[in-house]
C-alpha cells in the first residue's frame, strides 16, 4: 500500500525562508553556469588538451570574479571544500607554520562568539600544546579591540576575529583589530562568511592577511569556499596530494562550483540596491515586532549587516517557537544552523551576557534577495499569534 | 485570533524510531488523521564514552541511528517531523535521581520516571507549542472512558503489556493520548509496519534502560559520577547473613539489588540471596531464599487511575516488578507518615497517598524502589512506589 497516498497534510500556504545566514538558494543565473561546467567544460584544469584549458579558463575567471569582489589579487585566493575548511587552513595552516619555524607551538587569540569552525580549530591547537585566548564581548556582541591587545603575547602566532556574527549580523571593529595585528608584526585572520556580499569588503584596505569565505551564503552551490592569503603569508597545507593550487590545496578542482562561486560573485558585485532593501526590510520586521509583541528586544547592537536580526521572546522557548512557525510555513532559526538542536544555549548570546533563559526564547532571522515586505508581514503576523499562544501555554504548564 | 496554526484534530506522535511508534504514525497517518512526528532527543549517547559497547552507541534510544529511522519514516508517510532537545530535562528528571535513588540503596525504575516527566508531561506541552489536541505513542496499553474517569487498562498483548510503566498518568494526560497499539499483538504490529512497507519493520525490539549500556548498573553510576566529578560516597563494607555474622565483604552496595544471588563472592553450603541493601551502614544482608519472601509492604505516592481515591480497603492483584506476575492482595489507605523520608522522585506532591499492601501469598523479593501497580482484572486501578 502506498502510504503517502494517505497523507493528510494539506498545504494551505507557501513555504517562506527567513534562514539566508544558514545558507541560501542558487541564484538562477549561477545554476546555468554550474550546469554548464557538468556537461559542456567538465574537463581537469590539470590536462594538457582542450578540455582541461576549457575548465582551467573557468577556473582562473572564477578566481578573478571573487577575487575582485574582496579586492584581493587572483593569485591570493585559495579555493576550498568550504567556509569551513577555509578557516581550518588558515588557523591551523599559519599557527602550524610558525610552530615549525620556532620549533613549538606559540598562542593564538581569537573570539568567544566566533562560528564553531574557528573556535572548534582553536581547540585543536590547543590539544596541540599551543596557548588559545578567547576574548570575551560586552552585551553589545562586539570584541574591544582594547582586550585584543591585552592578550598579545611575545608569542602569539596568529589573530581571529570574525567580520560579521553569524547570530546576531554585528559587525566587528576589524580594521582597527588589523592594525594592532600590523604593529605586533601578528597574521590576522578575518572569517568572512557571513560579511561577503552583505557588507563591502576590501581586504587591502582592512589590512587583513587572512580572509575566509563561503559560496552558499552567496547564492551559490554548498561545498565551496576560498581563503585570500596575502601574498607571503605561508601556510602550512591540511592536506597533501598534487600541486593544485599553489600547493595550498592539492585535489581536482571543482569547477562547476567554483564557476558557480565566480558567478555568484559578479552578481553581488552588480547588486548595489539590494543591501539597502534588506535593511529596509530588516528594520520594518524589528520595528513591528518590538511594537506588538511585549517583552522582546534586539540582541546585539551598533553597525550590523543589513539582513540579519536576533530577537529574545521572553517566556517562550525558541525550539517551540522554530517548530510552531515551520507550521505555519515561515522558516527561521534559534542561531547557527550548525547547533540548533543542541543542548546548551547559543555561546554567542551567553557570551553577550544573556542569561541561558533568554537566549533559548532568541530567535534569528536573516533574509534575503527573495524577500518582500509582504513575506516579512505575514511573518510578523504569525509571530504575534504564536508568540501569544506559546507564552499563554507556558502559563498554564 | 485564530490560536491552532495546524488542524485542530492534529496528534502529535512520539516517536523514538521504533518499529512500534513509527507503525502508530503511519497507521494515523492511512486513517487520514492530520500528524505532526516528534523526537525527543532524551540522552546524548556519546557521553561517557568509556560505557560504548565495540562498534560504538547504536540501536538503543536516542542513538543517532534513531534519529535518522525515525526521520526517515516520517520522510515515508509524508509528515512534518522535528527532533527537539530534552537532554537537560532527562537528566534533571530522570538520570539524577535514578542516580540518587541506587546511591540510597533503592532499586528505582527511570522508565516509569522518564513516562510522567518526559514521554507524557514535556511531550504534551510540545503538542502544545505545535497546536496539537491530542498525542500518540507506541506504548502497548489501552485508554478507555467510563465512569467519569479515563481508566487504564492491559494492553491486549499481555507479553507486551507495558501498564507497569504508566501507572504515574493522571486523568488530564490520559484524557489527551492515543495507544494505538493497545489492541494489537506485537506480531501483528511487526505484519502491519511491513505492509506498510516502513523502512523499520525489521527493527529490533529496545532493550533494557535507554541511557544504561548492557544493563550494567554499577557501571553507568561509577562512570556518571566520575563525569561529575563526584565519588561514590562508600566505597564498600561487610556481607553479613540476618543473625549478623560476617560472610564476607563488597566493594559498594549499589552493586547488589534485593534477590539477587550471584556476585555475592561468598562460598557457602545453601545459596544466598541478598535480603537487603543498608547503604548508610554500606551493609548488605544475605540469607537464604525463604528470607526473601515477605507478605506485606507499603507503598507510596500512589496515583490512583482508574479509581477514585480508596477509602476502603480494596482487593486487587499487585504486581511490584515488571515481570512479576500481579499477586491477590488487599491494598488498604493508611495514614501519610512520611516525617523520616522526602518523597520519593516521582512522588506528586501534596495530593499523594499512602497504601499498604497485603499479599495472601508470600511474595519474593519486595524490593524498596520498585513500582508497586494495582489491577482489577485488565483494569489499572493505580500504582505507587514501595517504600524501603
Amino acid at each position: 500500500m502506498d502510504v503517502s497516498a494517505g497523507c493528510a497534510q494539506p498545504m494551505p500556504f507557501q513555504h517562506v525562508y527567513f534562514d539566508h545566514n544558514a545558507t541560501t538558494p542558487v541564484a538562477p543565473e549561477v545554476a546555468a553556469t554550474v550546469v554548464s561546467c557538468l556537461g559542456e567544460t567538465f574537463g581537469n584544469a590539470s590536462s594538457i588538451h582542450y578540455f582541461g584549458q576549457a575548465a582551467k579558463q573557468r577556473l582562473e575567471s572564477a578566481r578573478r570574479q571573487v577575487a575582485a569582489l574582496i579586492h584581493a589579487q587572483p593569485a591570493e585566493m585559495v579555493f576550498t571544500g568550504g567556509g569551513t575548511e577555509a578557516d581550518n587552513l588558515a588557523i591551523l595552516g599559519v599557527a602550524r607554520e610558525a610552530a615549525a619555524r620556532r620549533g613549538k607551538p606559540g598562542h593564538v587569540i581569537t573570539s568567544a562568539i566566533e562560528h564553531p569552525a574557528v573556535l572548534s580549530a582553536c581547540a585543536q591547537l590547543e590539544r596541540e600544546g599551543f596557548g588559545v585566548t578567547r576574548v570575551p564581548v560586552g552585551a553589545a556582541g562586539v570584541v574591544d579591540p582594547g582586550d585584543l591587545r591585552a592578550a598579545l603575547r611575545t608569542d602569539t602566532a596568529l589573530i581571529s576575529i570574525m567580520h560579521a556574527n553569524n547570530e546576531t549580523g554585528v559587525v566587528q571593529p576589524v580594521e582597527e583589530i588589523s592594525r594592532i595585528a600590523r604593529e605586533a608584526g601578528i597574521p590576522f585572520h578575518v572569517d568572512g562568511v557571513q560579511a561577503l556580499g552583505k557588507a563591502p569588503v576590501d581586504v587591502k584596505a582592512l589590512g587583513v592577511d587572512l580572509y575566509s569565505v563561503s559560496a552558499h551564503k552567496l547564492y551559490a552551490p554548498k561545498g565551496v569556499g576560498a581563503l585570500y592569503a596575502r601574498k607571503g603569508v605561508r601556510l602550512h597545507p591540511l592536506l597533501f596530494g598534487g600541486h593544485h593550487e599553489r600547493d595550498r590545496r592539492p585535489g581536482t578542482e571543482n569547477i562547476p562550483g567554483i564557476a558557480g562561486f565566480g558567478a555568484a560573485a559578479q552578481l553581488a558585485m552588480q547588486r548595489a540596491r539590494e543591501n539597502a532593501r534588506l535593511a529596509e526590510l530588516r528594520d520594518r520586521l524589528e520595528r513591528t515586532v518590538l511594537d506588538r509583541i511585549p517583552d522582546t528586544g534586539v540582541n546585539g547592537c551598533g553597525a550590523r549587516v543589513p539582513n540579519t536580526t536576533n530577537i529574545y521572546f521572553d517566556g517562550i522557548d525558541g525550539e517551540a517557537l522554530v517548530i510552531a512557525l515551520d507550521l505555519r510555513g515561515f522558516a527561521v532559526s534559534t542561531g547557527s544552523a550548525c547547533s540548533s538542536g543542541a543542548v546548551t544555549p547559543s555561546h554567542v548570546l551567553t557570551a553577550m551576557g544573556l542569561s541561558a533563559e533568554r537566549a533559548r526564547a532568541s530567535i534569528r532571522f536573516s533574509l534575503g534577495m527573495s524577500n518582500t515586505a509582504e513575506q516579512v508581514d505575514g511573518l510578523t503576523r504569525a509571530l504575534e499569534e504564536s508568540v501569544a499562544h506559546l507564552r499563554r501555554i507556558s502559563v498554564h504548564a | 485570533m485564530p490560536e491552532a496554526f495546524v488542524p485542530e484534530s492534529t496528534i502529535a506522535v512520539a516517536m523514538s524510531g521504533g518499529v512500534d511508534s513509527s507503525t502508530v504514525a503511519a497507521l494515523l497517518v492511512r486513517e487520514g488523521r492530520p500528524v505532526v512526528g516528534l523526537t525527543m532527543q532524551l540522552w546524548n549517547q556519546r557521553r561517557l564514552p568509556e560505557l560504548a559497547p565495540e562498534g560504538g552507541a547504536t540501536g538503543r534510544c536516542c542513538s543517532l541511528d534513531d534519529v535518522y529511522d525515525a526521520r526517515r519514516v516520517a520522510e515515508q508517510i509524508g509528515i512534518p517531523y522535528y527532533v527537539v532537545n530534552f537532554e537537560e530535562q532527562f537528566e534533571e528528571r530522570v538520570v539524577a535521581p535514578f542516580v540518587e535513588d541506587y546511591l540510597a540503596g533503592r532499586t528505582p525504575i527511570p522508565c516509569t520516571l522518564c513516562n510522567n516527566f518526559i514521554k507524557f508531561e514535556r511531550f504534551l506541552e510540545l503538542a502544545d507549542a505545535v497546536g496539537a489536541r491530542r498525542i500518540a505513542t507506541g506504548h502497548y496499553a489501552r485508554v478507555r472512558y467510563a465512569n467519569g474517569r479515563y481508566q487504564l487498562l492491559r494492553a491486549v498483548d499481555s507479553s507486551k503489556d507495558q501498564t507497569y510503566f504508566l501507572f504515574g498518568l493522571t486523568q488530564a494526560q490520559l484524557a489527551r493520548t492515543l495507544f494505538p497499539l493497545g489492541e494489537m499483538t506485537k506480531p501483528e504490529v511487526r505484519e502491519l509496519a511491513r505492509s506498510l512497507d516502513l523502512a523499520v519493520a525489521a527493527k529490533g525490539d529496545s532493550q533494557e534502560i535507554c541511557f544504561v549500556p548492557n544493563g550494567d548498573y554499577a557501571g553507568f553510576l561509577e562512570a556518571y559520577l566520575r563525569e561529575r566529578g563526584r565519588k561514590l560516597p562508600n566505597s564498600g563494607g561487610a556481607i553479613l547473613n540476618s543473625s549478623g555474622r560476617t560472610m564476607g565483604t563488597h566493594a559498594g552496595v549499589h552493586h547488589f539489588t534485593v534477590g539477587q544471588r550471584r556476585g555475592l563472592g561468598i562460598a557457602a553450603g545453601e545459596p544466598l540471596y541478598v535480603i537487603r541493601t543498608e547503604p548508610e551502614s554500606q551493609r548488605v544482608i544475605v540469607g537464604a531464599e525463604s528470607e526473601l519472601f515477605g507478605s506485606r509492604m507499603f507503598v507510596r505516592d500512589v496515583n490512583w487511575i482508574s479509581l477514585a481515591p480508596i477509602r476502603e480497603p480494596v482487593r486487587a492483584e499487585v504486581k511490584i516488578r515488571n515481570k512479576h506476575a500481579a499477586a491477590a492482595a488487599w491494598v488498604e489507605p493508611v495514614a501519610d507518615n512520611r516525617a523520616a523520608a522526602g518523597p520519593l522522585p516521582g512522588g506528586r506532591g501534596s495530593d499523594s497517598s499512602r497504601v499498604e499492601v497485603r499479599f495472601d501469598e508470600p511474595q519474593r523479593a519486595i524490593t524498596p524502589g520498585q513500582a508497586a501497580v494495582f489491577y482489577q482484572g485488565e483494569l489499572v486501578l493505580g500504582g505507587g512506589w514501595i517504600e524501603r
